[in-house]
């Protein structure tokens, strides 16, 4: 059966709380995800007291602070810190997010700032997750033009009305805060691809410039791969670019259906 | 979720056996019947209603006409059909083991065609008179 609840060894025990700042005169608290693959110990939640007028606005902000200024083994990913490359992507106050672009003064006042690492992942440590699989199905839709005709001397052509239908996709940073979002790739990550994936794949589908939109389509049709999508939409909601992957793969199934009716 | 122990690479392991090129025929049947139903739920309904009250004899009077009939065994073959595939769906999200996972399939299937072959010689029994 699916697993419902968490493995043994991943169940959080206790947690430390760090004193508050000296001097701090207004603080915010955190309450983040600790494991260490190196004690042997169970995960834990930690407490901490961030000096808000020390530190930006950002949960990402605070996170660097109790780095610099707390706990310099915390982990977590973080490279852009403007929601450009999707490295900071972790579940903050129970919403997957980009923790770069949210506020923590987003997180309902008086409680703590709750950050967790992506859902229903392998941790690497702290808020790490290991996302060899989510790269692995990216990889397998193939994210790249596919054409059988030479390559043109100067560029592959491509009309203002065809580019537009690019619109909405392209955007996709990788993050993988729908796919970890999603219900559907909780329970059958190993065979659906996820919403992340097949957004990719339907950008490819619809590139007015790819000469493979068949064999995509034919990569896709399963029940694993594509139809576990059943529209839950949590990837919608969850995706800090606005990006609607659930409608990408309604529009894949319409393709599906397209041809063969 | 717990990490692979397979030396297998994770690509490998994405493609697996491959796409079955198949889903597509149960995403479209999976609309079609609820179509059929949305269309059909209104005449059921009152059907069903002028059947409340009566006997055997006043139900097989009923459903003695063609068109009573017809659409009680069009609405039984559209509800039988998209209960397969849910409860299929449903089954395919969270049971996991291979095993009991074919044997799900398995008596799915036997349950939903015993059910909707049941309902329809009902129907048929009373509307012709029988």
């Amino acid at each position: 059966m699916a697993e419902f609840t968490l493995p043994k060894n991943s169940k959080i025990t206790g947690g430390k709380a760090w004193p508050k700042p000296a001097g701090a005169t207004e603080t915010r608290e955190f309450r983040i995800y600790r494991w260490n693959p190196d004690d042997g110990k169970n995960p834990s939640v930690d407490t901490y007291h961030v000096d808000i007028n020390d530190c930006g606005p950002m949960v990402l902000d605070g996170l660097i602070w109790i780095k610099n200024n707390i706990d310099p083994t915390l982990t977590f990913r973080r490279s852009c810190r403007e929601g450009v490359c999707g490295s900071c992507a972790m579940n903050i106050d129970g919403q997957n997010t980009l923790a770069c672009t949210k506020s923590m003064h987003d997180v309902a006042a008086g409680g703590a700032v709750k950050v967790n690492p992506l859902p229903h992942q392998p941790v690497v440590k702290d808020l790490v997750p290991d996302l060899t699989n989510f790269y692995a199905q990216y990889a397998s839709i193939e994210p790249w033009l596919q054409t059988t005709t030479p390559t043109p001397q100067k560029e592959w052509k491509q009309s203002h009305e065809d580019r537009e239908k690019l619109d909405g996709l392209y955007e996709c940073i990788l993050c993988a805060c729908c796919s970890t979002s999603c219900p559907s790739y909780w329970w059958n990550s190993e065979r659906f691809l996820g919403p992340a994936a097949l957004l990719q794949a339907t950008r490819w589908v619809k590139d007015s410039r790819d000469e493979a939109t068949g064999e995509r389509l034919d990569n896709l049709e399963d029940p694993f791969r594509l139809y576990r999508c059943h529209t839950i939409m949590n990837c919608a909601k969850a995706c800090p670019k606005g990006l609607n992957p659930s409608e990408a793969i309604a529009e894949l199934k319409l393709k599906m259906v397209e041809r063969q009716i | 979720m717990s990490r692979p122990s397979s030396m297998r690479t994770p690509l490998g392991r994405v493609r697996n056996l491959g796409s079955s090129h198949s889903g597509t025929t149960d995403f479209w049947r999976q609309r079609l019947t609820a179509v059929a139903m949305t269309l059909l739920i209104v005449p059921v309904i009152v059907i069903v209603l002028m059947l409340i009250g009566r006997n055997q004899a006043g139900a097989a009077q009923i459903l003695g006409s063609l068109p009573i009939a017809i659409i009680l065994v069009l609405f039984i073959i559209a509800s039988a059909w998209h209960m397969k595939i849910g409860m299929q769906i449903i089954i395919e999200d969270y049971v996991h083991n291979e095993t009991l996972k074919l044997a799900s399939v398995m008596a799915n299937n036997f349950f939903c065609i015993a059910v909707a072959l049941a309902s329809i010689y009902a129907i048929v029994k009373l509307s012709s008179g029988v």
